[in-house]
């Protein structure tokens, strides 16, 4: 590599420094505010939830990504009226309110939910969503979209060419599929499973509410359990290193996996498939991902819809608040991502990895070490709840910039491998090189990060709870405020209309990034 | 319910002596801004999150005694009394907080050991509580007891044991992440003692599951997912009054029921101790005691003039209030946890 130095590389080295900071600061601020005691060290019922919070992780990742695969594919090779709405209605259970994903979920599979009611009718026993099947099929739930989405842009990132290419050399399905397919998985579906895999450990009230008790402990839950029965601030962060030391381990192994594949450039144009293969076999696979999506869905736009109207005031302004939040935490998050995600690319190899991996620090981080490290480390300058939004766009940010990464990295490496040496003939370096090279191509990437970090981030409840006093509640604050007041309908109509702005934000970037694209 | 407070008007606007214009009001605001720094002092009030929502008692609260006190009355919101507790420690001696308001009987003994607390000046007082209350820090403000809530039409068992034994299912909170999850481990406790790991151990399968706080749980419930839920002798009352609902009732347990006792107590790094003190002695006061019942859906510790407002008379009565003693309380949760975990983690 002869280029000279780069003040691209250097934003990025910078974006993944802050995010290191950011995590492991808030990590070394709650340990150093610790007392060794006498409960220092972990026992035996921690290292049972770290067994379990592996277990369920691991599980729910390769699932969701086992399932993801056929939707992918058929969503990719078919073209139906209403696929670009049915696509952005998917990904729609990713960016709830935990809760409220649960309860969607519980009217459709749980006591007197709908799966139950029919099979009453049908005479058949019920069947009970609470166990571990309950917590893999609440994490599938919510990851398979994502799942799907990534794997989508991976199918969609394969030039028109190579299918057109294939069916004039008369390759067969099979063939078609291991020449050209199966190398485009090897590369996205690790990062996929382990994008899925970190959700999962972090993750505490899917585990509990569906495991049905203290079986399902996970590695977040002990360490809420460190923090408000013991006040036990070295448990609390010897546990959060702990998940961020299997995360480190995981993400290693998965970024290692995963081979980039040579697929070549394309000129971009549209695609046509020959090697479809039967259309009931495609039907199905979307039918039943939509099926199982969108049920919950339905359940919660029926039980919230009519409260919608009734909403007081205080919930709309919630809801302003927690736009702004969103729009903020995603131009953030698209900044972070692009900039590590060029000097990925352009420092390759292990510090490229490192790079990325600090990248994907912070879905590792506690949310509850997180939110109360940056308090303890801003607590001495300013009184943090008047910096509660915009801690909450930063963090936000921080936790849907591995998803970003996701979208970005293989995306940039492509743009850099099709195009770089035709750029740098033509002496195109820094700013005018991201203007007129990564910038236009990396549209749809952009734009899918871009939503999937807003919509994220309006839903998310996470630091805001630690910093909000009584006049700074977002959205999914102001849902758990209704909730705690008894107020469970009107709860149901914020939720609705959570899911909405979410979906809203999500829908307006990804399009933003695909105006000029034919998907 | 209560309206919705809209926000009072700065103390002194000069925009009423007719001065027009955006940069005049703009400038009258900063001005009534700085006059209310400057002339008012201002009391932080450390609280829970529900106690400030727009249906808590905290707008009705402010309003009352910012009326009375000549200052200016500021909420800051944590999670819950466990949450509020470690933010106190968090910050230590350098907090901002005058008053903490939202502690329990199962805090109190941390609490006091973290020596941050001051005397409440408050005595003297004829409680309404189930027990006698002696204590020189803390300021008991409303109290409940924990309860089975369900529909009427179910047919509630009388006691753990036939709760056991039945096939009625439960829907719980974890102690580790809920206060009326710890409540409930300490209910079983108190009332079974050394037993209290095979009543869990039978318990579980009644049990449907889980949660993490009291909304989770609650919002099941209503969605039918089991037929009852932990929540508060007082949970029908809500129903009843804000709903119009007679349809909730809470089960008598003979065991007696567990007691949670809310409290405040004022902060000793504070720069207007006076005007704490003053707060506690209101929080007593028949002004505040009257909100509480209705928005913080809790028995007054202290009987209003007009008494309990209608719907109050229907709920149950406990007859015998189980409490472990508040200094006593770390020791017993510590081992109630682990009788717990043990019994259900199989």
């Amino acid at each position: 590599m002869a280029r000279r130095p780069r003040p691209l590389t250097a934003a990025g080295l910078a974006a993944a420094g802050l995010v290191a900071a950011l995590v492991l600061g808030s990590l070394a601020a709650v340990a150093s505010r610790a007392q060794i005691g006498p409960g220092a060290g972990l026992g035996p019922g921690d290292w049972g939830a770290v067994r379990f919070t592996l277990w369920q992780a691991a599980v729910s990742a390769a699932v969701s990504v086992a399932l993801a695969v056929p939707v992918a594919r058929a969503l990719a090779r078919r073209r139906f009226p209403g696929r670009g709405l049915l696509v952005t209605l998917l990904g729609a259970p990713f960016i709830l309110p935990v809760i409220v994903a649960i309860l969607g979920l519980l009217m459709v599979f749980g006591r007197a939910g709908w799966v139950n009611d029919a099979l009453g009718v049908a005479g058949l026993p019920a069947v009970s969503i609470y166990g571990w099947h309950g917590v893999i099929l609440a994490n599938v739930f919510f990851n398979l979209p994502l799942a799907t989405r990534l794997i989508l842009q991976g199918w969609l990132s394969i030039p028109a060419e190579r299918f057109r290419l294939a069916a004039s050399l008369g390759l067969d399905r099979r063939r078609a599929f291991r020449l050209i397919e199966a190398p485009m998985l090897r590369e996205v579906l690790p990062g996929s499973a382990l994008v899925i895999f970190l959700i999962c450990t972090t993750s505490f009230a899917v585990a509990l509410t569906l495991g049905g008790g203290p079986r399902a402990t996970t590695i977040e839950l002990a360490i809420y359990q460190a923090f408000r029965f013991d006040f036990d601030l070295s448990r609390a962060a010897l546990l959060a290193l702990l998940q961020l030391g299997v995360t480190a381990l995981a993400g290693t192994l998965a970024l290692t996996v995963a081979v980039p594949d040579a697929m070549g450039a394309g000129l971009g144009r549209p695609l046509v498939r020959w090697d479809r293969g039967p259309v009931w076999g495609d039907g199905l696979a979307i039918c039943l991902a939509a099926l199982f999506l969108l049920a919950p869905l339905a359940a919660l736009l029926l039980r919230g819809g009519p409260a919608l109207a009734g909403l007081p005031a205080s919930v709309w302004v919630a809801a302003g608040r927690s736009t702004a939040v969103a729009l903020g935490s995603a131009l953030l998050c698209l900044g972070l991502g692009l900039a590590i995600a060029v000097a990925a690319q352009r420092m390759g190899g292990r510090r490229a990895r490192g790079v990325e991996l600090a990248g994907m620090l912070g879905l590792a981080a506690s949310p509850l070490v997180l939110g109360t490290g940056l308090f303890i480390m801003l607590y001495p300058f300013v009184r943090p709840d008047r910096l509660a939004l915009p801690v909450t766009a930063l963090v936000n940010a921080t936790m849907a910039l591995p998803f970003a990464l996701r979208a970005l990295v293989p995306a940039v490496a492509r743009i850099e491998r099709d195009y770089g040496r035709l750029a740098d003939s033509l002496g195109l370096g820094g700013l005018a090189r991201l203007r007129r090279l990564l910038l236009p191509r990396l549209a749809r990437p952009l734009g899918f990060a871009g939503g999937l970090a807003a919509a994220l981030s309006m839903g998310d409840l996470g630091v805001i709870a630690l910093f909000a006093d009584a006049q700074s509640a977002t959205l999914p604050l102001q849902l758990y405020r209704l909730m705690g007041a008894y107020r469970m309908d009107e709860a149901a109509g914020a939720a609705v209309l959570l899911l909405g702005l979410s979906l809203l934000a999500f829908w307006i970037f990804d399009r933003g990034g695909r105006v000029d694209a034919d998907a | 319910m209560r309206q919705t407070q809209t926000p009072k008007p700065p103390a002194r606007a000069s925009f009423r002596h007719g001065v027009a214009g955006p940069m005049a009001i703009a400038a009258g605001l900063m001005a009534a801004q700085h006059a209310t720094a400057q002339d008012r002092p201002v009391l932080d009030v450390y609280t829970y999150d529900s106690f400030v929502t727009e249906w808590g008692p905290g707008p009705a609260m402010e309003q009352a005694f910012e009326s009375t006190c000549a200052c200016d009355l500021r909420f800051t919101a944590m999670g819950d009394g466990a949450a509020l507790l470690a933010r106190l420690e968090l910050e230590g001696a350098r907090t901002d907080a005058d008053v903490v308001l939202g502690l329990d009987t199962n805090l109190m003994a941390e609490a006091r050991e973290t020596g941050l607390l001051s005397p409440s000046g408050v005595s003297g007082i004829d409680w309404t509580l189930p027990v006698d209350w002696q204590d020189d820090i803390f300021v008991p403000y409303d109290w409940g007891y924990f309860a089975f809530v369900h529909r009427t039409d179910f047919d509630a068992p009388e006691n753990f044991r036939a709760l056991a034994e039945g096939d009625a299912s439960i829907v719980i909170q974890d102690p580790r992440s809920s206060t009326p999850g710890l409540g409930l481990l300490l209910w079983v406790k108190q009332a079974y003692g050394d037993e209290a790991p095979v009543i869990w151990e039978s318990l579980s399968d009644n049990i449907v599951t889980v949660t993490p706080g009291w909304s989770e749980a609650y919002n099941l419930f209503l969605e039918g997912e089991a037929d009852m839920v932990l929540s508060y002798t007082t949970s029908p009352a809500y129903h009843l009054i804000a709903e119009d609902d007679a349809g909730f009732a809470a089960a008598r347990f003979d065991e007696g029921h567990y007691l949670q006792v809310e409290v405040a107590a004022a902060v000793a790094s504070s720069d207007t101790p006076g005007l704490a003190q003053d707060f506690l002695s209101f929080l007593v006061s028949d002004a505040a005691q009257s909100i509480l019942p209705t928005t913080n859906w809790m028995y007054p510790a202290v009987m209003p003039q007009a008494g309990l407002p209608d719907g109050f008379d229907v709920l149950i009565d406990p007859g015998k209030a189980l409490l472990v003693p508040p200094e006593e309380s770390p020791q017993v949760t510590r081992e109630a946890l682990s009788e717990w975990l043990a019994a259900l983690g199989r």
